[in-house]
C-alpha cells in the first residue's frame, strides 16, 4: 500500500497544513480566474457559436470539476469505510456540497448555452441526463447524511452510496460516444481540436476552478474537524 | 482587450456569469460560515480544558 503523507492522515498536521494551504489556493484561484476571464473576454467570437463561446469558459471547467469532485468523494468514502479514518470521512462530507454546487453550475450554464445553440433549454440526452443523475447523487448523499441521527451509521450508508454512484462517471464521460448525442464530444484534451485563443482561457479557468475547489474543500474539512471536536467536548462536559 | 458587446446573445451570457458568481458566493460564504461557527464553538467548549496556553491551529 502507498503510504499517505502525514499531513493527510494526522488531524493535527492536517490542520496546520490547511491553515496556510486554504488561503494560498484561494489566492491562486482569484489570480487565475482574473487571467482566465481577461483572456476569455478578449477572445474573438467563434465562427459557429458567436459570443456564446464565452459561456464555455465557465461551463466546461464546472462540468469537468464536478466529476473530479465525485471521484474524490468516492475515494474518501472508500478510505473512511475501510480504514475508519476520521479525516477521510470529513473530506467526503466536505466534498459533497461543493460537488453539488459545481454540478448545478454545469447544468445551468450548459442550459443557457444550449438554448441559443441547440434551440432548447434541455433534452433528455445521455450526457445531460447522466450529469443530472450525478447532481441527484450529490443531493442523495447529503440527504442521507442529514437524515440519520446516528452519525456513524449515516457516514457508512452515505459512503456506500458514494461508491456505488461512481459508476456514473464513466457513463458521463463515454455517453457522447456510446449513444447518439446532441452534446459534442471531448475537445479540451484532444490535440488540435481547440484553437489556442480558446484553449488558453479554458485551461486557465479550469485551473482556477480546481484551485477554488481545493481552497473551499480544505476550509470545509477544517470546519468538520472543529464540529467533531466541539461535539466531543460537549459530550465530555455532559458526562462530567 | 475584453469585448463586452455580446449582441443578441447577451441575454444568455450575462445570466450564465451572474449565476456562476452567485453560486461561488454562496459556496464561499457557506464554507467560511460553517468553519468559523464550529471553530468558535469548539474553542468555547474546550476553553476550560485548554487554558494551558495551547496554540490554535
Amino acid at each position: 500500500m502507498i503510504p499517505a503523507p502525514a499531513f493527510l492522515t494526522n488531524p493535527e498536521r492536517f490542520m496546520a497544513f490547511s491553515r496556510w494551504a486554504a488561503p494560498m489556493f484561494g489566492a491562486i484561484a482569484v489570480v487565475l480566474a482574473l487571467a482566465g476571464l481577461w483572456l476569455g473576454w478578449s477572445a474573438p467570437p467563434d465562427y459557429q457559436q458567436g459570443a456564446t463561446v464565452r459561456i464555455m469558459f465557465i461551463h466546461v471547467p464546472a462540468a469537468i470539476i464536478c466529476e473530479v469532485i465525485y471521484a474524490f468523494l468516492a475515494g474518501a468514502s472508500l478510505l473512511a469505510l475501510v480504514f475508519r479514518h476520521m479525516l477521510a470521512d470529513c473530506a467526503a462530507q466536505a466534498a459533497a456540497p461543493l460537488g453539488a454546487g459545481f454540478t448545478l453550475l454545469a447544468l445551468v450554464t450548459g442550459s443557457l448555452w444550449g438554448r441559443p445553440m441547440w434551440g432548447t433549454w434541455w433534452v433528455w440526452d445521455a450526457r445531460l441526463t447522466s450529469v443530472l443523475i450525478l447532481f441527484l447523487l450529490y443531493i442523495a448523499y447529503l440527504a442521507l447524511r442529514a437524515s440519520l441521527d446516528d452519525e456513524a451509521k449515516a457516514a457508512r450508508s452515505a459512503a456506500i452510496l458514494a461508491m456505488v454512484g461512481v459508476v456514473v462517471l464513466p457513463i458521463i464521460h463515454f455517453s457522447v460516444y456510446w449513444w447518439n448525442s446532441l452534446h459534442q464530444g471531448s475537445s479540451m484534451f484532444t490535440k488540435g481540436a481547440l484553437a489556442p485563443v480558446y484553449a488558453y482561457p479554458l485551461f486557465t479557468m479550469l485551473l482556477a476552478y480546481l484551485s477554488a475547489f481545493g481552497s473551499l474543500w480544505l476550509v470545509r474539512i477544517r470546519g468538520e474537524v472543529w464540529r467533531r471536536r466541539a461535539e466531543a467536548a460537549a459530550l465530555r462536559m455532559a458526562r462530567a | 482587450m475584453p469585448d463586452f458587446d455580446l449582441g443578441k446573445y447577451a441575454g444568455f451570457i450575462w445570466p450564465a456569469y451572474a449565476i456562476t458568481a452567485t453560486v461561488f458566493a454562496v459556496m464561499i460564504g457557506a464554507s467560511l460560515h460553517h468553519a468559523r461557527r464550529w471553530r468558535a464553538r469548539a474553542e468555547t467548549l474546550s476553553a476550560p480544558a485548554s487554558n494551558d496556553g495551547a496554540t490554535r491551529k
